[in-house]
């Protein structure tokens, strides 16, 4: 019996497919393609001149190429880089006039919008493919004035804001997918918090690559003015399939003076099945900039799907007393790579920042924990605390860190601490004599592990995850 | 740049005699070198010290050739005092003299014509100027079950003769089983702006102890660079420790295989660093069978403008099993202007292992400061005994007593 069940949670449980029918943009990657997008979208002829500014200098960069899990060379000329449901061409005013099927899949997927809306008190953006589908519990977020909608209707109804901080932390100059993202970007969230008011509940948006062949280039800005406070969760699944498929998101998070944002991920894309083939390539960009005085920034990520994770979610610590932290559990399993970590840079006075990162690698997979720390000459007084904890599982997995730490201030301190270690056989032996069987002995032994981490979720997602780093290490004991 | 290195190549292989097969090599190694260059902060490894930009910004006309025809003298007074040993003396990159007055002459044996080999590392283009313009490449044999009655000190010494110029070394040593050597590397530099390229190999054999220290201590304005490759056998020891304080610049890279089983590796450093100096040290513990040991303690005391790196990387095979790697770097800032990197690296493919690094960075703690004054020092005597108390960690870490005590001396860390 425990068997079967074990069997059925090995599977990825949202690798299906939804049969929908899809508006798509001409395979490739140019200008007519771009123009289509930008014109699916109404968009004002600012926002096209961007991107073609941003396609302009994608000519002269190259794919970075220091990363560890290497990858065989993507042709960004076959890939779709627009598809959107047809249903939704001209956008539902409310949830019940959804297509049906999309609601069923929003169900499969654990997230039914409409019970939601009465029940657990999230707002909701789901994005399906490449276009925002639905946006839940606008009248009550639009009582308080936040703003809380798809990023194309930010660009045609707000974009006095848009057109003020899109690009202002990750510019049109950055690294070759953030900028190939700013040339191609279809959709994602955006959300403007007022000043001094505090998100009355939980936003979150939740992504899903359908179609084949297609790429996904979210993006997502939220802002948070003088003394608010939001609290972000994004969750992301994918089919299964034999192909890789392309993720390549630009989040974006500005928070003002005593404001703080805390942004929250649950990543479980499709890892590709159990001999590497097909999954998705997840390199995405998160940025946040702490631009005013006393504000914060808190990152925490769950990393356990995609087949290969490249992805460092960064704080820019400019405002004085601003702080920063980041939280990371990352699983890897059968050859799934995973490359990611984050950038912490100081350069207002008393800034703080905190980094933990748990890495658990299993099967053949390899990981890694790459980061940077940097307190400039005028980040006077600033702290950083680092912990990255590795744990193998096997010796045909790879576990590593590789810090990058830079101090040029006297008055300032860095602590980096890491270890690597496997699960001790006391430990395994201590549950095994209370009952639980070798499966169960570790899941409670790598939860106790993440506890630090898990613990910074919001509730509901914390339990999500916690079964999530369950499953993900199924089969991999023995 | 590239016009003088061609005229100072042929220079050199023009006035010296070398066998036909080591001009072969050496060309190559001089072709390698043209198509790479100095290496630049592009590269991974040099990313927080430029040397094409160092060697730019302090050295004007460098030149490759030099002149070791004529004999140099000897400044007796540079030797150290208080400590028998035998000697290996160069100065301005010429051998002058080779005294093992204390050891049994059959046991030890002295190489200097051979054949040069390629350079394990193709990527590092220093090694493949090391290898075109070095002149005579020397190997030190200890036979084997023979330990060296006393340490040897190879002498670096240069005068004020010397100007602009790049030395290159190179060095052999090959402890057979059941060996032991005590080599100290004793810097002594009254030249101005030369580029030292010295590379080192080792090759510690069963149940053999290597005990290297490094030490430059005296203020000069040269650019150096050291290679220490180390190959360890079974139930081997070695053990190194830097006082990195006097140049420019240096730049001291460690690659340690241990390659048989019961083999540890220590690498205990200090830099002590002032005015505008940069030093880095980089170094690649590879663990490549099982039980085998690492232990690496750097501290770093920064004034002025000073800058430090530490660049530290454990790797483990997903053969090593019940590896130990252990990495700790510490730096105190004393002033506004000082700088310090560190990347401590951990590259696991094995999982019964015990691998932890750590790294800190910060001021002098003022609690402590002011424990001190309050009971009676000034605040430049507490910090200082703060800063020798923080010193004196790593060199408590040597495991030769006189050796310790004559670091200590050289420091002045008193007890």
């Amino acid at each position: 019996m425990r068997e079967k069940q074990i069997d059925k949670l090995k599977d990825y449980k949202y690798g299906f497919t939804t049969d929908i029918e899809n508006i798509r943009a001409p395979k490739g990657l140019n200008k007519e393609v771009i123009e289509f997008i930008s014109k699916a979208k109404k968009e004002p002829k600012w926002m096209l001149d961007w991107r073609m500014k941003a396609f302009e200098r994608l000519k002269n960069l190259k794919e970075p190429n220091w990363q560890k899990p290497k990858y065989p060379k993507i042709d960004y000329q076959d890939i779709y880089y627009y598809s959107a449901p047809k249903s939704t061409s001209e956008k539902p005013k409310n949830i019940d006039e959804l297509d049906p099927k999309l609601l069923e899949t929003y169900k499969k997927l654990g997230i039914p919008l409409q019970e939601q809306q009465r029940l657990n008190g999230i707002a909701v953006d789901a994005v399906f493919d490449s276009v925002s589908v639905a946006t839940t519990f606008k009248d009550k977020l639009n009582e308080v004035g936040v703003i809380f909608c798809s990023i194309s209707e930010a660009i045609q109804k707000h974009p006095e804001l848009v057109k003020k901080y899109i690009g202002s932390v990750i510019p049109l100059t950055d690294h070759y997918f953030a900028t190939l993202n700013s040339a191609v970007f279809t959709d994602g969230s955006f959300v403007y918090i007022p000043p001094g008011v505090r998100c009355p509940m939980e936003l979150s948006t939740y992504f899903r690559i359908n179609a084949s062949q297609t790429g996904q280039f979210e993006r997502t800005l939220i802002i948070a003015d003088k003394g608010s406070y939001v609290s972000y969760l994004e969750g992301c699944t994918a089919p299964m399939r034999d192909e890789n498929q392309l993720h390549a998101a630009n989040v974006e998070l500005v928070a003002l003076d005593d404001a703080e944002i805390k942004y929250s991920t649950v990543q479980n894309w499709y890892p590709g099945d159990e001999d590497g083939k097909g999954g998705i390539y997840n390199f995405v960009t998160k940025r946040g900039l702490c631009k005013g005085i006393n504000s914060k920034i808190s990152w925490t990520q769950v990393e356990t799907g995609s087949a290969i994770t490249w992805k460092y979610p960064s704080c820019i610590l400019q405002g004085d007393n601003s702080i920063g932290e980041f939280y990371s559990i990352a699983i890897t399993n059968n050859h799934q790579k995973a490359d990611t970590g984050t950038k912490m840079i100081h350069l207002g006075k008393n800034t703080k920042s905190k980094i933990i990162s748990k890495g658990i690698s299993a099967g053949f997979s390899d990981m890694t924990y790459r980061g940077l720390v940097d307190i400039s000459s005028k980040a006077k007084n600033s702290t950083n605390y680092t912990q990255c904890d590795s744990l193998l599982m096997g010796n045909k997995c790879g576990a590593h860190t590789v810090p990058y730490i830079k101090n040029k201030n006297p008055e300032s301190n860095i602590a980096h601490e890491a270890t690597t270690s496997k699960i001790s056989e006391e430990q395994l032996h201590y549950c095994q004599q209370r009952g639980l069987n070798p499966e169960e002995a570790v899941g409670l032994i790598v939860n106790g592990f993440c506890k630090e981490v898990l613990q910074q979720l919001p509730m509901e997602f914390a339990v999500e995850a916690q079964k999530l780093v369950g499953i993900s290490l199924e089969g991999s004991v023995g | 740049m590239e016009e003088q290195l061609k005229i100072d190549f042929e220079k050199l292989l023009e006035k010296s005699n070398f066998s036909k097969k080591n001009i072969e090599i050496k060309r190559k190694n001089f072709n390698n070198f043209i198509e790479k260059g100095f290496p630049n902060k592009r590269e991974e490894n040099w990313k927080f010290s430029d040397l094409n930009q160092i060697i730019s910004k302090n050295i004007k006309n460098l030149s490759f050739y030099n002149d070791l025809s004529k004999p140099n003298k000897i400044d007796q007074s540079t030797f150290i005092a208080g400590l028998e040993h035998n000697k290996l003396i160069f100065v301005n990159g010429r051998i002058e003299k080779i005294e093992f007055d204390y050891e049994e002459k059959n046991n030890i044996e002295i190489l200097d014509d051979l054949v040069l080999e390629k350079p394990n590392n193709a990527n590092n283009s220093l090694l493949f100027l090391n290898n075109a313009f070095v002149s005579k490449f020397f190997k030190l044999i200890v036979k084997k079950n023979y330990s060296l009655k006393k340490p040897l000190v190879i002498y670096n010494i240069t005068n004020k003769d010397l100007v602009s110029k790049s030395v290159n070394l190179k060095f052999d040593i090959l402890l057979e089983e059941n060996s032991s050597l005590k080599l100290i590397e004793f810097s002594n530099d009254k030249s101005t702006t030369n580029f030292i390229n010295i590379n080192y190999n080792f090759d510690v054999q069963k149940n053999s102890i290597l005990k290297n220290y490094k030490i430059d201590n005296n203020s000069n304005s040269n650019i150096k660079y050291y290679f220490n490759n180390i190959s360890q056998d079974t139930n081997s020891v070695s053990e190194i420790f830097l006082l990195s304080s006097g140049s420019e610049f240096i730049k001291n890279e460690i690659n340690c295989n241990l390659n048989g089983k019961y083999a540890s590796a220590f690498v205990n450093g200090v830099f002590l660093l002032n005015g505008s100096k940069h030093h880095e040290i980089k170094t690649n513990i590879n663990h490549l069978v099982e039980n085998t040991k690492s232990y690496q303690l750097i501290k770093s005391v920064l004034e002025d403008e000073s800058k430090a790196v530490y660049q530290g990387k454990i790797f483990v095979d997903s053969k090593a099993q019940k590896t130990d790697g252990y990495q700790l770097s510490k730096a105190i800032l004393l002033n506004e202007n000082t700088e310090f990197n560190a990347k401590p690296e951990l590259e696991i493919y094995a999982d019964d292992v015990k691998c932890s690094h750590g790294s800190s960075s910060g001021s002098l703690n003022e609690d402590s400061i002011f424990y001190l004054m309050s009971r009676g020092l000034n605040y430049k005597e507490a910090k200082k005994l703060l800063i020798n108390g923080f010193l004196l960690d790593v060199v408590e870490k040597i495991t030769d007593s006189e050796i310790k005590n004559l670091i200590k001396n050289i420091m002045s860390l008193k007890q």
